[in-house]
């Protein structure tokens, strides 16, 4: 029977480890994902699990220990967040390009500066080029449940990649909710044990990991990597099905709420996205047709199923919890823009800064939202530049509530 | 009882006003609610002011906001009152606990006008008749229980035994202290307005 309780949204990526029990966790603490080493090094120390915690004297070095781990046959995880995680940042490019299934729990946190400690998705979004599979939680439900399919979906022969499943810092990895935990047996029997094809400490197979490749080759390796991202897309509808038949969870590239009919649509990723159901709620009480869709997938980006589910919308907003620093709005904007542009959509839309740092995002933020396409929809209103949710008051290009 | 209670802590670092927003969601998970407990971050340090939260539902909680309208704030140092705005957005209708050895007369001015019922408690008088030493959170969460009536004293009482022995296993002594201070708490609470 499935466990109903209550935790926070670390304590739940390290449950999952728990029931994953992997051969090898290096990893060196930042806020706000120092609790799960903390977590797995005392189920280690109470013999509940047999995984080989590696402490390492950085980030730099967690991520070329689990490339070392996963290179030589073992099934490797970490966990970090903001600065740790671009400490990694090179590791992270030669981790993917290696083709190693390594899972990273990532506990979404802004990069500095100004020095801050709380959510944002500047780390992912940096590293949105990295190779990375990225998958992302509204909750400590889904990021439990994410966390459980990663491995099936990283080490699938038709993907290699490595994986990380992100969590926004603080307000979901430190809020303790309702969840359900799944029990150990059937989850063991769908994560399954890792057997690796090709691996350093296989016996009578000589290979190496990460050598030099001159031009001749090296594009062809690339591509390769390309096109094993683009096959991970069904792979990871294939062990959401799985997982489903088990849990009875539905996961798909993303979530559609109250969208099917929509005439306006927020775009969003991660924790605000329970916020924005509250408010497409308030708003259909008030016979307003919203409705939200709710990236799940990120890494490969499903641009097309994203376009078709979409273009019936006469007004969207496109929420970015990152800065591009590009003058043109963040990054969500311009592959969702892009998505919409190649469906052939007719919808006004605006890319929207939200909650950077940190800043808190009320049911009434978004219910201006909504109605700030409602007005762009009739044509009162048009945002050349994208604007900035809730800045305080003072500062052009912003939505006020 | 209500819908969707929130509430809202006050306290400085080091005081347990964050344990204590996590271990009313959990005592109210255990009572069958839906619950939300989460602190709020700022420049953590020892003495430095905190903020916490709780929601308490019969409902799925969705909304990941701190919260700005709650119905009852409980305040874990008194000095607070002369630098935070502590009543800000409390309802009407709800109520704020305020941990002080100091009399009504002395605090009430300091609640911005709050019309609201306020309750105050000496969570140090029922710790050092109870623990021997000052841990206001426990006192003030069975306070804070008793006046927003959030869950049954009774079953608050229970769950928090059986919370309290799983944490305080090897420190039986601990615990009975605990469980004293609950109890001495939920008497001790006055209303004074």
């Amino acid at each position: 029977m499935p466990t109903k309780t209550r935790m926070s949204g670390n304590e739940a990526v390290a449950h999952a480890i728990k029931q994953i029990n992997p051969d090898v966790m290096p990893a060196f603490p930042i806020t706000p994902s120092t609790e799960i080493p903390q977590f797995v090094a005392a189920m280690i120390a109470n013999g509940e699990i047999d995984t080989e915690f590696i402490p390492v004297e950085s980030e730099h070095s967690a991520m070329s220990t689990a490339m070392g781990a996963s290179a030589a046959g073992a099934r490797a995880i970490t966990a970090t967040s903001s600065c740790g995680m671009a400490l990694m940042w090179e590791v992270l490019y030669v981790a993917a390009s290696s083709r190693l299934p390594i899972v990273m729990a990532l506990v979404n946190r802004g990069l500095t500066g100004p020095l801050n400690i709380n959510a944002e998705h500047s780390d992912s979004m940096g590293a949105r080029d990295s190779g990375w599979i990225q998958i992302y939680a509204e909750n400590n439900q889904e990021v439990y449940d994410n966390f459980l399919q990663a491995h099936r979906i990283a080490e699938h022969k038709d993907v290699h990649l490595p994986v990380m499943i992100c969590q926004d810092g603080f307000i979901t990895s430190h809020a303790v909710q309702n969840i359900i935990l799944w029990d150990d047996e059937p989850i063991r029997k769908f994560v399954g044990e890792y057997e690796p094809e090709h691996y350093l400490l296989k016996e009578d197979e000589s290979m190496a990991v990460g050598p030099y490749a001159v031009s001749p080759y090296c594009m062809e390796a690339k591509k390769a990597q390309a096109e094993a991202m683009k096959r991970a897309g069904k792979v990871i509808l294939d062990v959401a099905a799985e997982f489903e038949q088990i849990t009875g969870q539905h996961y798909g590239f993303f979530e559609g709420y109250r969208l099917e009919d929509a005439e306006y649509a927020a775009v969003a990723i991660g924790s605000v996205c329970g916020t924005a159901k509250d408010a497409v709620d308030r708003l259909r009480d008030r016979g307003v047709k919203a409705g939200l869709l709710k990236i799940r997938v990120f890494r490969p980006f499903p641009a097309e199923e994203i376009g078709a589910a979409l273009k019936h919308c006469r007004a969207i907003a496109i929420m970015d919890r990152s800065e591009s620093y590009s003058a043109q709005g963040g990054p969500l904007g311009a592959e969702v823009t892009a998505a919409l542009y190649r469906a052939k959509a007719a919808a006004e839309t605006v890319n929207i800064m939200y909650g950077l740092s940190g800043r808190d995002v009320r049911v009434e933020d978004m219910e201006t939202v909504y109605e700030t396409l409602q007005k762009m929809a009739a044509g009162e209103i048009s945002y050349p530049e994208y604007p900035y949710l809730g800045l305080r008051a003072g500062t052009d290009d912003v939505l006020n509530v | 009882m209500r819908h969707l209670t929130e509430i809202r802590w006050h306290g400085r670092g080091g005081q347990g006003a964050k344990t204590a927003a996590l271990l009313l969601a959990d005592v109210a998970f255990q009572a069958g609610k839906q619950v939300q407990g989460f602190p709020e971050y700022g420049p953590e340090r020892m003495g430095a002011p905190i903020t916490a939260y709780d929601r308490i539902s019969d409902n799925a909680i969705r909304v990941h906001s701190n919260i700005y309208d709650p119905d009852f704030v409980a305040v874990v140092d008194d000095t607070l009152l002369h630098t935070v705005n502590v009543t800000a957005g409390l309802k009407e209708d709800g109520g704020i606990l305020i941990n002080t050895t100091r009399p009504k007369e002395e605090i009430l001015p300091l609640l911005g006008g709050y019309p609201g019922k306020v309750y105050l408690l000496d969570a140090r008088k029922v710790c050092m008749a109870t623990l021997g030493k000052y841990f206001p959170n426990t006192p003030m969460l069975a306070a804070l229980v008793k006046v927003s009536g959030v869950m049954e004293m009774d079953v608050f009482l229970r769950e928090m035994e059986t919370s309290l022995q799983h944490k305080f296993a090897r420190k039986p002594e601990v615990l009975d202290g605990n469980l004293k201070a609950l109890r001495l708490a939920a008497e001790e609470v006055v209303e004074c307005r």
